[in-house]
């Protein structure tokens, strides 16, 4: 059970961000949900980074007795998870600069009341 | 070694490298002056072009090129990323590249009166190094990372006259879309890495299990994927994206959406090649299904509304129907060799052949819908009138597409059309039905648009409306005649591109074998 806590995050993040995406009314709150989602599918990737009875693939720190490499857990979910990290960056920074053009043109961020009216 | 071979060893890599070292030489080339610039970035795509051509032909001989960034040695199979091109992405590679390079020849003057036009054509290359990343690539979380560099390309461009509120609204909308398919995309991506200790598609398929982790993934991959292709019941940020980009940045968001179909078909056919069939209902009919509501929604949306580029948007959401449609039912009986030959591959042929009459068609529709903006500064079909009289050449190109759209002969939308309704006649009558009876909705919708925007009293405030200036009459003029050679000559479009694209699909165990060599399974 206990080594499931990472699982029952991930999921529980995924939910709640899901709920505030469809539920939430603002648009911050809207990109906030999709924030944690992306958390919570890098926390995935994170947790599958780990095999049973591996250590960690540092070469200055190996435990003696270790074989290289099949005693490593291989990192790629990490350099996965950066990248995802550095793509969350820019779209954070892309869809707040898109809202504030649209509190600019509609004076609110309530998803209800944007979008209607002439050019 | 000539440089000919030289080239085509690395076209793969250089086809997404020069968009992309183009798109950050070009702020640096626009300190000169902006014809340079609008010549730097033509000559970038014209290259690209002829690279695609040089690798497609290649690839269209029989051989698929896989090109390896990182260790070349197979013991080490994550620590690299492979591209593999088969003809199916060599086929979606050559309409990436007629529709990017008929969009920066548009822009010259579509787009001459805008500031930040660096940036502008920046974005353009990007997006459409992104959509040749995703077509190219054969590893799994490389096509996450191309699909996010296309999204956030394509999202700052349909929000790209910010001075308009419904502009950036729709980009918000596609941005969230998007960046929601494709985190639903990593985690499927995590799903099947956590099984089987791979990213690499061939390397995938070769260990698919279908175990019910797969399933999941399966689901979620096919999922985000149709929601960025703009299926049916997710479509809705299409037409608002379509509508509101401009025009030549929605000839290249359709090359973009076709890059999420692409994706489908190569996580069905290839990753689950093997496997697919084992469910109870097959996915193919699902995708039928999808491909039927999409038809029939698209075509109803599009005959009610009043404004031009909405109207050819959703019209587009209709014609991605077909192509589901075609390579659905191709999918229904993939491993029966028997049903393959006699009803399967005629209908993927149908609807691959699609893909391209897709893009070729509604993309000058669009394009004619933005030279009619250009001159009139109006998309509202209520406010337009006799602008045949002014517009001699735009009319002429409407009437090619038009006819293109509705699948009439002697237009390429027909051909493919053609193909599609006999085929899925014989696997069921109503599939064949129910497309006909949306294309001839199809018809009825653009000769409304025809009678409203082009004949009827000349209005005396489009007295002065000239015709649109040489560059966009050129690029439209690209594309009308690209539709009029493929409509008269389909069998030799068929037999030489469209037909290498779908036995490369269905012999999803050649795709395989060229990174495992020791795979049996596969037709």
């Amino acid at each position: 059970m206990i080594f499931n806590i990472p699982f029952i995050a991930v999921a529980a993040l995924i939910l709640i961000g899901l709920y505030a995406i469809i539920f939430r009314r603002n648009l911050i709150k809207m990109v906030i949900g999709i924030t944690l989602i992306e958390s919570g599918v890098n926390l995935f990737l994170i947790t599958l980074g780990y095999r049973e009875g591996s250590v960690a693939p540092i070469f200055t720190s190996l435990p003696t007795g270790t074989t290289v490499p099949e005693g490593m857990a291989f990192p790629v979910p990490q350099a996965l998870t950066l990248t995802s990290i550095v793509i969350g960056v820019a779209v954070l920074a892309l869809m707040l600069s898109l809202i504030i053009h649209i509190y600019r043109h509609y004076g609110t961020l309530d998803v209800r009341k944007i979008g209607g009216g002439e050019e | 070694m000539n440089i000919v071979d030289f080239l085509l060893q690395h076209s793969p890599a250089l086809i997404v490298a020069i968009p992309l070292l183009g798109a950050f030489l070009t702020p640096l080339v626009s300190r000169l002056n902006d014809k340079a610039r609008n010549i730097f970035v033509i000559l970038t795509l014209g290259l690209t072009t002829s690279i695609v051509f040089l690798l497609a032909s290649d690839v269209f001989a029989g051989n698929i090129h896989t090109y390896a960034f990182g260790s070349q040695d197979l013991a080490l199979p994550i620590v690299r990323i492979l591209f593999e091109v088969d003809a199916m992405s060599a086929f979606m590679t050559i309409i990436g590249t007629i529709l990017a390079l008929v969009s920066v020849i548009y822009s010259w003057a579509f787009i001459k009166e805008n500031t930040g036009l660096d940036k502008y054509y920046t974005l353009i290359l990007l997006m459409t190094a992104g959509m040749f990343g995703m077509m190219l690539t054969g590893d799994m979380f490389n096509f996450f990372v191309f699909l996010e560099i296309t999204s956030i390309a394509s999202c700052a461009l349909i929000a790209f006259w910010t001075n308009k509120g419904k502009a950036v609204e729709a980009g918000f909308k596609y941005i969230v879309i998007s960046t929601i398919g494709a985190l639903f995309i990593l985690f499927a991506i995590a799903l099947l890495y956590g099984q089987y200790n791979a990213l690499n598609i061939a390397t995938l398929a070769s260990v698919i299990q279908f175990s019910f982790l797969d399933k999941i993934a399966l689901v979620l991959l096919i999922a985000a994927l149709a929601m960025k292709a703009g299926i049916v019941p997710m479509h809705m940020w299409l037409p608002d994206a379509y509508g509101r980009a401009p025009a030549p940045v929605t000839i290249i968001l359709i090359g973009a959406t076709q890059a999420s179909l692409y994706g489908v078909f190569r996580v069905c056919f290839t990753l689950y090649g093997n496997t697919i069939n084992l469910t109870p209902v097959s996915i193919g009919w699902i995708l039928v299904l999808l491909g039927l509501i999409t038809m029939l929604l698209g075509v109803a949306m599009a005959l009610i509304q009043s404004d031009f580029k909405r109207l050819i948007a959703f019209s587009a959401v209709a014609e991605i129907g077909y192509m589901f449609l075609g390579v659905g039912a191709g999918l229904t009986v993939l491993g029966n060799t028997e049903m393959m030959a006699a009803i399967g591959s005629s209908a993927m042929s149908g609807g691959v052949f699609h893909i391209m009459n897709d893009a070729l068609d509604v993309g000058l529709l669009f394009l004619v819908a933005g030279a009619v903006y250009y001159a009139t500064r109006e998309t509202s079909l209520d406010k337009l009138g006799g602008l045949a009289r002014n517009m001699k050449y735009t009319t002429v190109f409407f009437i090619i597409g038009l006819l293109a759209v509705s699948g009439m002969p002697p237009m390429n939308g027909f051909a493919s059309k053609l193909l599609i309704y006999e085929s899925t006649f014989q696997l069921n009558p109503i599939l064949s039905i129910v497309a006909i009876l949306s294309s001839i909705m199809l018809l009825a919708v653009f000769v409304k648009v025809f009678h409203s925007a082009f004949l009827g009293p000349a209005l005396p405030k489009f007295k002065d409306v000239k015709e649109v200036p040489k560059s966009m009459l050129i690029a439209m003029g690209i594309i009308a005649s690209i539709i009029i050679v493929f409509g008269l000559f389909p069998e030799l479009i068929v037999s030489n591109i469209v037909e290498p694209a779908v036995n490369a699909l269905i012999s999803y165990g050649d795709y395989i074998r060229e990174v495992i060599p020791t795979f049996t399974g596969g037709m």
